[in-house]
């Protein structure tokens, strides 16, 4: 359950963020495939190499879409009502890939925000990651 | 049996080296007191864990995060050998301490996060990879004594 001082927190944190869309997007991927590698079996369509321009590009749509539900948060099932089909009905992505790639983002903005990155804004971002993956999972059957 | 990487080897023993063990095993044991609550359960008699600042400030809860961190430097001296390294420890942790091991990962990832959040852009990928996998065989030694 997020409280209102967490909802705020999680908006501005994620403001601050959508400028630096790509590079915080595309680093949390490479972290992911780099001490994960079994998460690049999703992305056999993509040039995934550190600095390439999908990874880039993919990282950035992904931090776009959760400052959308940064947004949004009393009402993510809506918001992400496409995304939530999309990842059901075409990406069929385990769902243990979700806390992966949760906490690659986490280790990515404690790199960024060292001691900003507080215990209080780690619980906040980490439950909104958990409360939107679980949107992103909820049609998965 | 593990196999280490020249490489994954030299990353550990750096990461080691630039750790502040008077700091990292407090921050890293009141991060997952405050971030995953129900890791409290295991410190009835902590005192104070109320809120955050609380357990921040708590000193019991350093001491312990202390002993934490040099629990595993113990691993890191014996990186070829954790499993026999941590016996007891694990029996400690299964059979008299009775914590249930899915915790084990949230205070690794906590210390992970501690690191990152310390060495910032110098904690790269493939730093994070070598960490990681060394926390993953400390988690599963102390696992290893569950009946």
């Amino acid at each position: 359950m997020l409280s209102k001082t967490e909802k705020e927190l999680i908006v501005q944190i994620w403001e601050k963020l959508l400028p630096v869309a790509e590079d915080i997007g595309s680093e949390a991927l490479l972290r992911m495939f780099i001490t994960f590698p079994k998460t690049k079996t999703y992305f056999n369509h993509l040039d995934i190499g550190p600095g390439s321009q999908h990874l880039r590009c993919h990282g950035k749509k992904i931090i776009e879409a959760l400052a959308e539900g940064a947004r949004n948060i009393s009402t993510l099932t809506t918001t992400l009502a496409h995304l939530s089909r999309f990842h059901a009905y075409q990406l069929r992505i385990h769902p243990t890939n979700f806390k992966l790639f949760n906490h690659c983002i986490l280790v990515t903005l404690a790199c960024k925000m060292g001691d900003h990155f507080t215990p209080a804004a780690h619980a906040a971002i980490d439950k909104f990651l958990s409360a939107f993956s679980a949107v992103l999972a909820e049609k998965f059957r | 049996m593990v196999v280490w990487t020249e490489q994954e080897r030299a990353f550990i023993q750096e990461i080691f080296g630039k750790l502040n063990y008077e700091e990292a095993g407090p921050k890293a044991l009141s991060r997952v007191l405050i971030v995953y609550p129900w890791t409290q359960r295991y410190f009835g008699n902590f005192g104070n864990l109320y809120n955050a600042e609380a357990i921040i400030n708590n000193p019991m809860v350093a001491a312990h995060g202390k002993v934490v961190l040099r629990g595993l430097e113990r691993a890191m001296k014996n990186m070829d050998d954790i499993k026999n390294t941590y016996k007891e420890l694990s029996v400690l942790h299964s059979e008299k301490l009775r914590v249930d091991p899915d915790n084990f990962k949230l205070l690794a990832d906590c210390l992970t996060i501690v690191i990152a959040a310390s060495m910032r852009n110098s904690f790269t990928p493939e730093k994070q990879a070598a960490w990681q996998k060394f926390l993953a065989v400390v988690v599963s030694a102390l696992c290893r004594q569950y009946y």
